[in-house]
C-alpha cells in the first residue's frame, strides 16, 4: 500500500468522511434494530392437528412479515423449563417479544420472566392480566365459541338423525362455553336436535377418543364434533364410520375429505400482529385482549363438499349477524339441561360478558353432565 | 332394527367391540414382555418400543404401500431395540430396570424425531375382517369388524403356552429365568437365551405398536400410546406370568376401557371419571383378590429382580 501525499484535497476528504460517520453509523445501527425477533413457545408438537398447530400456522404467517424473525421451541413443558427457554430466546437470540402459547406458562413463569426482563414484551394465550402484574405482559384469547356456534348451525342443517355427537376432553369453562354454543347453533335450526357429549377426561387420549366416537355413532349420531386437543383421531374415526364431522383448533379437512363439514379455528395471527405492532411502536402491550369472529381472532374451516347451499347461507347470515352485533349467542331465555333458567328472558350475555367466564352448565338439548 | 334405537344393548356391544379393538396392542406387548420376563429380565422399555413400532410400521406402510410389510418392519425395529436392551443388560452390574426406562425415552424420542414427516401422510391401514356380515344392525357390524392381528394375538398366547410348557427350548428359557446357576450347571447359554428372549419381546411389542398406527385408532401421532406400553408390562405381573392369563387380562382391560365412553353414550352421564378408571380399578381389585399372602411371588421367575 502506498501512502498518499497529504494535500488540501485529501484533508478535505477525510474531514467529510469524519463528519458523515455518525450518520452512517447511526443508520446501520437502526437497520440492525429493525428485524423484530419473536420467540414462540409451544407446549406440544407443532404438528398436532390441533391447538399447537393453530399457533404454528400463525407463527409461519408471522415469519412472512417483513422485518420479523421468528424463533420457535416446541414441547416446552409448563415447568421451570419454560423459563429457561424464554431466557434463552431473550439472551441468545435477542427476542423482544415472547409468545407463550400454553395456559400453564403464565403463573409463575411468564410473570417471573417479565419482571426480570422489563424491556421484553410477553404475550400469553389465555392468561388474565390483573393490576400489579408487570406492565410488559399482554394476555390474549379468542372467542372460539362464536366459530363453534357457526359449526353448530352447519351441523344442525346437515344432520338427518337429529342427533349430534360431541367428544370433549374436560368440562372446563372454556370448553363448556363452546359446547353450549355448538348446541345453541344446532338447535337454532331445529329445536328437536339433541347433542350428546362424551367427556374423555383428559386432553390427549387417542384410543378413548376413538372409542367415544364409535359409541356416539352406535347411538345414532350422524355428525361428530371434536373438542379435544388433537381432533384428528375423532375426525378420522368418524370418516371411517361414514358419518360427518366438525373439527376444532385447526383444519382437519384433509383427514376426512368426505365427511368434514367445517371446524372452529383460531386465527392467532391477528393478536400476534397486534403485539408485534406495539413492540415496534414502543408502546405498552394490550393487557387484556379478547375478540371473536368480528375482529378475525377466530374463523371457520372452509365448508366441506357435503354442506348444502341452504346451510352455507344460514351460516353466512349468522356470521354477519354476530360480526355486526345483532345476534348474541347467549341470550335469554336460556335453560340448562336440568331445567333451570340460567339466563332469564330479556338478558343478553354478549361474547365479551365476563359472566360467561365461569360458566358451569350445559344448555337444554345436551345429553351430558358437567 | 333401527340404527338409532339400540339403547342399552349398546353397552355389551361397546364392551365387546372395545375388547376386540383396544386389547390387541396389550396382547402383543404383554406376551412379548412375558417371554422376556420368563428369561429373568424385565424390559420396561416396551413403551418406547411400542412408539417406535407404531412410527416404523406407519412409515414403511406409507412408503411401500403394504401394511403387512409395515407390521414386519415394526417388529424388526422392536427387535433391534430388544437386542440393544439385551446387550446392555449383559454387561455386569447393569440394572435392567434402569436400561428399560432409558429405552422408553430413547424410543419415544426417536419415534417423534423420525415420525415428524409422517404426521400428515395417509398410510394404507391393515385390512379388517367383517365378521358381522350376518347382521343387519350397523352397530353389530362395526363392533365385529375385527383386525387379523387380533386373531394372531390370540393364537400367539396359546402358542407361547405350548412353547413354554411343552418344548425343550421353553424349558431352557424357564430354567434360565428361574435359576441362573442351575442353567449354567446344565450348560445352557444363559446370556444368549436372555438376549434372544428380549429380542422376541421387542419384536412383539413393535408389532403391537404397528396395530396402533395401522389399525386402531389408526394413524401416527405423538400422543398415540399414552402409556399403553407401561400398562401392558404391568398386566404381565397381573397375569402371573401365564400367557393365557395375559390374553384374558388384555381382553378384560380393553373391554373395561370401553366402559367409560359407552356409559356416557347411553345416557349415564355422571361419574365418568370413575368409569374411565374402570380398567385400573378392576385390575387392582383382581390383583388384591388373587394375591397369596404366604407366597406373594410364587409364580414369578426366580431370577426376576422384582422382589429383591
Amino acid at each position: 500500500m502506498t501512502l498518499k501525499p497529504v494535500n488540501r484535497r485529501s484533508v478535505l476528504q477525510m474531514l467529510a468522511a469524519a463528519g458523515s460517520a455518525p450518520f452512517v453509523l447511526k443508520s446501520t445501527v437502526a437497520r440492525a434494530e429493525t428485524p423484530l425477533t419473536v420467540g414462540v413457545l409451544y407446549s406440544g408438537s407443532k404438528q398436532d392437528y390441533g391447538f399447537n398447530q393453530s399457533h404454528a400456522q400463525a407463527a409461519a404467517a408471522l415469519k412472512k412479515q417483513a422485518g420479523i424473525k421468528v424463533i420457535e421451541e416446541e414441547r416446552v413443558p409448563e415447568t421451570i423449563a419454560a423459563q429457561r427457554s424464554m431466557e434463552g430466546m431473550i439472551r441468545q437470540d435477542g427476542a423482544q417479544l415472547i409468545l407463550a402459547t400454553s395456559f400453564g406458562y403464565f403463573k409463575p413463569h411468564v410473570l417471573e420472566m417479565a419482571a426480570k426482563y422489563p424491556d421484553v414484551t410477553f404475550a400469553h394465550t389465555g392468561g388474565m392480566w390483573t393490576a400489579g402484574m408487570p406492565e410488559n405482559i399482554g394476555t390474549f384469547y379468542a372467542y372460539i365459541f362464536e366459530a363453534q356456534y357457526i359449526s353448530g348451525i352447519i351441523a344442525g342443517h346437515m344432520t338427518k338423525s337429529k342427533k349430534l355427537g360431541l367428544v370433549a376432553a374436560k368440562p372446563t369453562p372454556n370448553l363448556l362455553r363452546s359446547i353450549n354454543a355448538f348446541a345453541i347453533g344446532a338447535r337454532s335450526v331445529d329445536p328437536a336436535i339433541q347433542v350428546q357429549v362424551i367427556f374423555t377426561g383428559d386432553w390427549v387420549l387417542p384410543v378413548r377418543e376413538a372409542e367415544a366416537t364409535n359409541t356416539l355413532v352406535d347411538q345414532g349420531a350422524d355428525v361428530i364434533a371434536a373438542q379435544v386437543d388433537s381432533p384428528k383421531v375423532v375426525v378420522e374415526t368418524a370418516e371411517k364410520r361414514g358419518v360427518m364431522s366438525c373439527g376444532y383448533h385447526s383444519s382437519q379437512a384433509d383427514v376426512a375429505p368426505n365427511g368434514y363439514l367445517t371446524g372452529a379455528e383460531w386465527n392467532w395471527i391477528t393478536p400476534y400482529l397486534v403485539y408485534a405492532g406495539s413492540v415496534r411502536g414502543g408502546k405498552k402491550p394490550e393487557h387484556y385482549l379478547r375478540a371473536g369472529l368480528g375482529d378475525h381472532f377466530v374463523k371457520n374451516s372452509p365448508f366441506g363438499k357435503l354442506v348444502t347451499p341452504e346451510a352455507r347461507a344460514a351460516a353466512e347470515t349468522a356470521r354477519a349477524d354476530l360480526m355486526g352485533g345483532t345476534r348474541v349467542i347467549y341470550s335469554g331465555p336460556l335453560k340448562d339441561n336440568k331445567g333451570n333458567v340460567v339466563i332469564p328472558a330479556g338478558v343478553m350475555q354478549s361474547s365479551n360478558d365476563r359472566a360467561l367466564d365461569g360458566i358451569n352448565y350445559l344448555v337444554e338439548g345436551i345429553i351430558g353432565q358437567v | 332394527m333401527d340404527a338409532a334405537s339400540i339403547g342399552w344393548l349398546a353397552l355389551p356391544l361397546a364392551i365387546l367391540g372395545g375388547a376386540i379393538r383396544v386389547s390387541t396392542p396389550f396382547i402383543f406387548v404383554s406376551i412379548g414382555e412375558l417371554i422376556t420376563e420368563k428369561s429373568g429380565r424385565i424390559n420396561l422399555g416396551l413403551e418406547g418400543t411400542l412408539m417406535l413400532g407404531a412410527m416404523a410400521g406407519y412409515g414403511i406402510s406409507y412408503l411401500s404401500g403394504s401394511p403387512w410389510l409395515g407390521v414386519l418392519s415394526a417388529g424388526l425395529a422392536g427387535m433391534a431395540f430388544g437386542l440393544l436392551h439385551g446387550l446392555l443388560c449383559s454387561v455386569k452390574r447393569v440394572n435392567d430396570t434402569a436400561i428399560g426406562i432409558s429405552l422408553i425415552v430413547l424410543g419415544t424420542g426417536l419415534a417423534f424425531f423420525l415420525g415428524k414427516p409422517l404426521i400428515e401422510p395417509k398410510a394404507p391401514p391393515l385390512p379388517s375382517i367383517a365378521l358381522g356380515f350376518w347382521s343387519s344392525v350397523p352397530q353389530v357390524r362395526a363392533a365385529l369388524d375385527v383386525n387379523a392381528l387380533f386373531f394372531v394375538g390370540i393364537a400367539l398366547a396359546f402358542a407361547v403356552y405350548v412353547f413354554l410348557n411343552r418344548t425343550g427350548w421353553g424349558l431352557m428359557l424357564r430354567t434360565v429365568g428361574d435359576s441362573e446357576e442351575a442353567a449354567r450347571a446344565l450348560g445352557f447359554p444363559v446370556l444368549r437365551v436372555r438376549i434372544i428372549a428380549t429380542m422376541a419381546g421387542g419384536f412383539l411389542a413393535g408389532v403391537g405398536g404397528s396395530f396402533l398406527s395401522l389399525s386402531y385408532p389408526g394413524s401416527w401421532s405423538e400422543g398415540l400410546s399414552s402409556g399403553q406400553g407401561i400398562m401392558a408390562v404391568a398386566l404381565v405381573i397381573f397375569a402371573r406370568w401365564r400367557s393365557i392369563n395375559a390374553l384374558g387380562a388384555s381382553l378384560l382391560f380393553g373391554g373395561a376401557g370401553a366402559l367409560g365412553p359407552a356409559l356416557q353414550g347411553i345416557g349415564v352421564t355422571g361419574y365418568y371419571y370413575l368409569f374411565n378408571a374402570a380398567p385400573y380399578v378392576l385390575t387392582l381389585a383382581i390383583m388384591v383378590a388373587s394375591t397369596s399372602r404366604a407366597a406373594p411371588f410364587a409364580d414369578a421367575p426366580g431370577e426376576l429382580k422384582l422382589h429383591r
